[in-house]
């Protein structure tokens, strides 16, 4: 699903360069769910960003659903970003004055869908995610564990390749931190491929697969025994 | 344009700002309110003008003499000039089929009328019967001179408004004998005139009994005439200068005037008058659509960094949208969309409370130089016009910046 290949990416600060990745060879198989891991600076972020096409690599091949993804302009970035991948983030990044419903179905104006159907599509995943009964609340109204559940149902709604989720329990308590790798681990078993930045080693067990990175190199990537978090619920 | 989710939007941010929004709207409404209102009183002011030059046929040409200035063939400058009636007559023949109304002018001076024990002072003179519609009075009683009148040297008079209420009071003056210098003359009729009073404080005798009875022999004063209109004011306004030049030199000619000298023939020439009023009117208007102009300009500034706030207040939102996939292009429509829609009501709003008041107040304004302020549909239509494009131009670089916008920035967390 995701090949990479060699991906170096610097950034320039006045006269410095700050090589933060340093050729990443990297690979993930459809269905997989993968943890990335590592101390801050180590570059994971920066590799979520390239994975999630909001920044492009120095040097390197970047391959999504056998598609290569390289030159790309903010117009085919936007509808790569809208056909292949689905965000989550750690801050939820929710659209305020919109409701829970109508965050959802967001990715799908995008893609041009009539506000009807885009609706019923939106709110089959609110069912997926358990929040029909909050389908007209707006974010501020639920609370932190409800508004990732309302990003996750979005991040799905236009049926990605591969989900990409950045330290998404990182502003969640622990139990409710559990619900939600409860959440994704079930839309795993669905067969979605889903990347996980996170620091959190509880968080990295409960996926199949660690990669650690560290002064942006991959220093050790393994498989795992899932813990399932369904136990800890 | 009809897209329900992004009208929605554009509510919900005008909801969440109601304060913000109603001010950068009352400098788009105020804007556009002083421009038609200024229009407005542009027009009024020409209505008000054109309304000045129907006092006298619009197209009048005057002539009247004074002394030479200028040495000329052996005479002295200083000499009087008097214009006489072959002067009028040759004149008259000669542009019969040009002229539309004509009349020799002689006055009559120290013209003291008297009526029974009522008596003033008043500008008396002898005219011809075209002299009615050169002056463009009407009358409201009796008749005016005709040219029965004038062939046979009929002692009748003509007298202004003015003249009937301070001598004759309420009665009815017409058949009754006042005295000119005295000299009886019958009165025909009264008449009203555009001009006011100043113009109703007259009276006129037929310019032959004017000319025998006051020792006048073939001396005139004055001519005085309209041309055959024209299709437009240009092609009248060639013609009455082409009339004028021509006049000038045959008068010259007759009076053996230099040709340079300015000071003997004058011809003033009302059309040339209007058109400079029309000019300066022009002036005016170009002015005042210049003020207008930059209001809604300093109108435009204000949407324009209050969207500046929106995009940047909604910078996160707008990285969120790019991440699901917005396109560039969507997030400058929805920038464009809402400056446009903030700026075109306001305008509107303007608009419409700039037109309520010159329909209102409009009517009610009486003074010389403005009548009846009003805007046409068309420069209605063209502020709309302007509004648009100036809603546009508010959200171009709020828009702008907001398409440039990168999402990895937008959603780094802080």
């Amino acid at each position: 699903m995701i090949e990479i290949k060699d991906l170096h990416k610097s950034y320039k600060t006045g006269s410095n360069s700050l090589h933060v990745l340093k050729g990443i060879n990297f690979n993930v198989a459809e269905g997989e769910l993968v943890s990335i891991m590592g101390s801050s600076g180590s570059g994971k972020s920066t590799l979520l960003n390239i994975l999630g096409m909001l920044d492009e690599a120095d040097s390197g091949t970047y391959t999504l659903d056998n598609v290569p993804i390289k030159n790309l302009n903010e117009k085919i970035a936007a509808r790569y970003r809208n056909k292949f991948l689905g965000f989550i983030f750690q801050s939820f990044n929710l659209i305020n004055y919109k409701t829970a419903l109508d965050n959802v179905a967001l990715p799908l104006y995008y893609q041009g869908m009539k506000r009807k159907e885009r609706l019923e599509r939106a709110m089959a995943y609110l069912d997926k995610v358990g929040l029909t009964a909050w389908a007209q609340h707006h974010p501020n109204e639920l609370s932190g564990g409800q508004k990732q559940r309302v990003a996750i149902a979005r991040a799905l709604a236009s049926d990605p390749k591969v989900l990409l989720a950045d330290e998404p329990t990182g502003a969640l308590d622990t139990k409710t931190s559990y619900e939600v790798m409860d959440l994704i681990q079930k839309i795993n078993e669905e067969g979605r491929t889903i990347l996980i930045v996170t620091h959190e080693h509880d968080i990295a067990e409960m996926t199949k697969r660690i990669v650690n990175l560290k002064d942006g190199v991959i220093i050790d990537d393994k498989k795992v025994d899932q813990v399932k978090a369904m136990q800890y619920v | 344009m009809f897209d329900l989710e992004r009208w929605e939007e554009i509510f919900e941010t005008i909801r969440k700002n109601k304060l913000r929004t109603f001010l950068t709207g009352l400098s788009v409404a105020s804007g556009i309110f002083i421009l038609v209102i200024l229009l407005g009183i542009g027009e009024g002011m020409r209505n008000g003008i054109s309304a000045e030059f129907e006092q006298d046929a619009a197209n009048i040409l005057y002539v009247w003499t004074g002394r030479t200035s200028v040495e000329y063939k052996g005479l002295n400058p200083g000499r009087d000039i008097r214009l006489k009636t072959t002067d009028f007559q040759t004149t008259a023949k000669k542009y019969e089929n040009d002229l539309e109304y004509k009349s020799a002018v002689y006055r009559i001076w120290n013209g003291v009328v008297t009526y029974k024990k009522e008596s003033g002072s008043y500008r008396v003179e002898g005219v011809l019967p075209d002299y009615q519609f050169l002056e463009n009075s009407s009358m409201t009683n009796g008749r005016y001179l005709n040219y029965s009148d004038h062939e046979n040297y009929e002692k009748v008079v003509v007298i202004g408004n003015r003249v009937s209420n301070d001598l004759f009071k309420d009665a009815d003056p017409i058949g009754k004998y006042l005295e000119i210098s005295g000299i009886n003359f019958k009165v025909i009729g009264v008449f009203t005139d555009p001009g006011g009073e100043r113009e109703e404080n007259r009276v006129y005798v037929p310019l032959s009994t004017g000319q025998r009875v006051f020792n006048g022999q073939n001396y005139i004063n004055n001519m005085a005439f309209t041309l055959q209109s024209e299709d437009n004011f240009e092609a009248a306004l060639a013609a009455s200068n082409k009339f004028s030049s021509e006049l000038q030199q045959f008068l010259k000619e007759q009076h053996t005037i230099a040709p340079e000298d300015n000071r003997a023939i004058n011809i003033n020439n009302s059309l040339e008058n209007a058109k400079r009023f029309y000019d300066l009117m022009d002036m005016i208007k170009f002015f005042f659509w210049g003020v207008g102009i930059c209001t809604i300009i300093a109108g435009i500034v204000g949407v324009s960094n209050i969207m500046l706030i929106i995009v940047k207040e909604r910078t996160k939102e707008i990285g969120v949208r790019k991440a699901l996939g917005a396109e560039p292009l969507s997030i400058v429509v929805m920038v464009l969309h809402e400056s446009i829609f903030v700026t075109a009501i306001a305008g509107l709003v303007g608009l419409i409370g700039s037109l309520a008041l010159l329909e209102l107040v409009g009517p009610m304004i009486e003074t010389n130089f403005i009548a009846n302020p009003s805007v046409d549909f068309g420069v209605a239509l063209t502020t709309v016009i302007i509004l648009i494009v100036a809603g546009a131009l508010a959200g171009f670089f709020p828009a702008y910046r907001a398409a440039r916008i990168k999402p990895i920035v937008a959603l780094r967390d802080e």
